[in-house]
């Protein structure tokens, strides 16, 4: 610190004791701290403070009671399993795919190709994938026309594009290319040498899945479908555009209340639903980053 | 290789559609045609949401480099204890659903609205907000590559001031992090739908889903478009971090960081 003799440094490097004042070299982060404070946490406060507020004003459990409505934990039940659904059916084509790629050439084009564009297609949603699944899979939809034309008509039993199965079909387009890239490093630790040294062992492909590979893959793999799963949970644009009627999943269900807002006055339930939000990711993402730090033990 | 195909084809089948749908004409056997396309610009809703969102992304990256890059580099010079914490707040956002977010959001925009200014622009500020873990990452990788300490003490010991030190020594050093975090800014910006319609404005993506209630055409080429644009940008990034310093391709694609949280 060259700076010495400034009266920030000078402030800064005495130790802050009862009765001094602050260091100066704090009013370098007011204005984020101050920016965040309104954008970040007043909102996060809001949500929670506002979801203990009743109808009436008052401060009760209402909010969270009525969660317990039939129609509201459907929404639930249909977020958790398009989210457990996609997850699971994505980490494992995802991991497929990755295989793929690790056995092909590391330097090649097609795993510069692959890894490109699944970082691209990682980011594809919101209103655009909605239509983008209109344009295919839509009633007058380019595959839909097209497979009736050769007699395959894939909605015999009714459109099924606009409810839960689609919008699960729909999110495995993010979520294959998403497991891809965060599975990927894993896959790229395991040593060929592991598997020479179990066959020198007498060990054969069954034992090297069983007994090495599987057990060095299964936290990052639980911890890559755990990643997918809060990924799509908190997924709203797609089915907003995809879905006008009704609260099939939270998101929508949020939507419906906080839009009706003036005219059935439930304020508290849409926080209270945006609070057990926050409270299931945040515990999806917690045991994610657990995950994480155990592959990472032996991941150098 | 059969993984390759059929991933393959499930990936790009949407895409021709999506090309194939809009170039459709009217009536059965109608002959392709571009009047999807061209009715972009003859939607006036459409025009006005196209140049709102531009200008948000534009706004958008420059607050966010004006607010963050600042406080970064000074935590690290001055108050390196709440380095942890300033990056704990920053990648705050991925774990709060942007849907859960906007519905904290809602109060402080009526206020806002009331007194403030009832312009779509005034989206910027919870839009900082959601660049931020992205823009943090980037700078962040940016920052570890060169050495600041010595850099600022240099140019302090010269005669510099702080303004000087930012805009002549730090920016300049860091241009390839910097541009990397204002195209995922902007990437992110024009993408972004929740925020947008829960709190009454329309932005391009509010624009399209509201279009492809009419024409459905006008909406898939619009989508389609801003699409390809995304991909572009994107694409820039991987390029800019792959030929300057691989640190930084690792920042703006490592898909924790990238991709968590990022469904808006």
């Amino acid at each position: 610190m060259t700076a010495a003799g400034t009266p920030a440094f000078s402030a800064a490097a005495r130790p802050v004791q009862g009765g001094r004042r602050l260091p100066l070299s704090w009013l370098g982060i007011v204005p984020f701290a101050a920016y965040i404070a309104l954008f970040l946490l007043l909102p996060s406060a809001i949500i929670f403070a506002g979801s203990f507020v009743n109808a009436d004003g008052g401060i009760d459990l209402s909010n969270f009671t009525s969660i317990n409505e039939p129609f509201i934990i459907t929404s639930f039940a249909n977020s958790l399993l398009i989210s457990a659904i996609s997850a699971i059916v994505g980490a494992f084509s995802g991991a497929l795919l990755a295989y793929a790629i690790v056995t092909g050439n590391p330097n090649g084009l097609v795993r510069r190709g692959v890894t490109s564009a699944a970082g691209v297609l990682a980011q594809f949603g919101g209103v655009t994938l909605a239509f983008a699944f209109i344009a295919t899979l839509g009633t007058i939809g380019f595959v839909t026309v097209f497979l009736k034309n050769i007699g395959i008509d894939i909605f015999a039993n009714g459109v099924w594009l606009y409810e839960q199965s689609g919008l699960t079909l729909i999110y495995l387009y993010f979520q294959i290319p998403l497991m891809v890239l965060v599975f990927l490093p894993a896959l790229d630790g395991v040593r060929p040498q592991w598997r020479e040294a179990t066959e020198s062992l007498g060990g054969n492909m069954w034992h090297y899945w069983r007994y090495v590979a599987g057990p060095l893959l299964a936290p990052s793999f639980l911890g890559c479908t755990l990643l997918l799963f809060a990924n799509s949970f908190s997924a709203y644009a797609t089915a907003a555009a995809l879905i006008t009627q009704g609260g099939v999943i939270v998101p929508l269900e949020i939507q419906h209340v906080l839009v009706s807002e003036v005219g059935r006055s439930q304020p508290g339930l849409a926080k209270a639903l945006a609070l057990a939000m926050i409270v299931i990711v945040a515990i999806v993402m917690t045991l994610y980053s657990l995950l994480q730090r155990r592959t990472s033990r032996w991941l150098r | 290789m059969v993984v390759y195909v059929v991933m393959g084809a499930f990936f790009i089948t949407p895409l021709i559609a999506m090309f194939e749908f809009s170039t459709r004409g009217n009536g059965e056997n109608a002959p392709r045609t571009l009047e999807a396309w061209a009715s972009i610009f003859k939607t006036p809703d459409m025009v006005d949401a196209i140049t709102a969102s531009l200008q948000l992304a534009a706004i958008t990256s420059i607050a966010m480099l004006i607010l963050l890059l600042p406080t970064m580099v000074w935590v690290r010079l001055r108050l390196p204890r709440l380095n942890r914490i300033v990056e704990f707040i920053c990648l705050l956002p991925l774990t709060v659903p942007a849907i859960a977010l906007v519905v904290g959001l809602r109060p402080i925009y009526v206020w806002i609205n009331i007194n403030v200014t009832d312009s779509i622009l005034a989206l910027a500020f919870a839009y900082v907000v959601l660049v931020l873990p992205y823009a943090y990452r980037s700078l962040d990788a940016g920052l570890a590559a060169i050495d600041i300490k010595t850099l600022s003490e240099a140019a302090r010991s010269l005669g510099a001031g702080w303004l000087t030190v930012m805009w002549r020594v730090i920016v300049p050093n860091m241009s390839s992090a910097i541009l990397n975090a204002c195209l995922l800014s902007v990437a992110l910006v024009l993408g972004e739908y929740t925020v947008a319609n829960l709190l009454n404005f329309e932005n391009l993506q509010v624009a399209i889903a509201y279009v492809g209630l009419v024409s459905a055409g006008t909406s898939v080429a619009v989508a389609l478009a801003s699409l390809v644009f995304a991909f572009v940008l994107l694409m820039v990034i991987s390029f800019i971090g792959r030929r300057r310093t691989p640190s930084l391709a690792a920042a703006g694609t490592d898909p924790q960081y990238l991709t968590a949280g990022q469904r808006t």
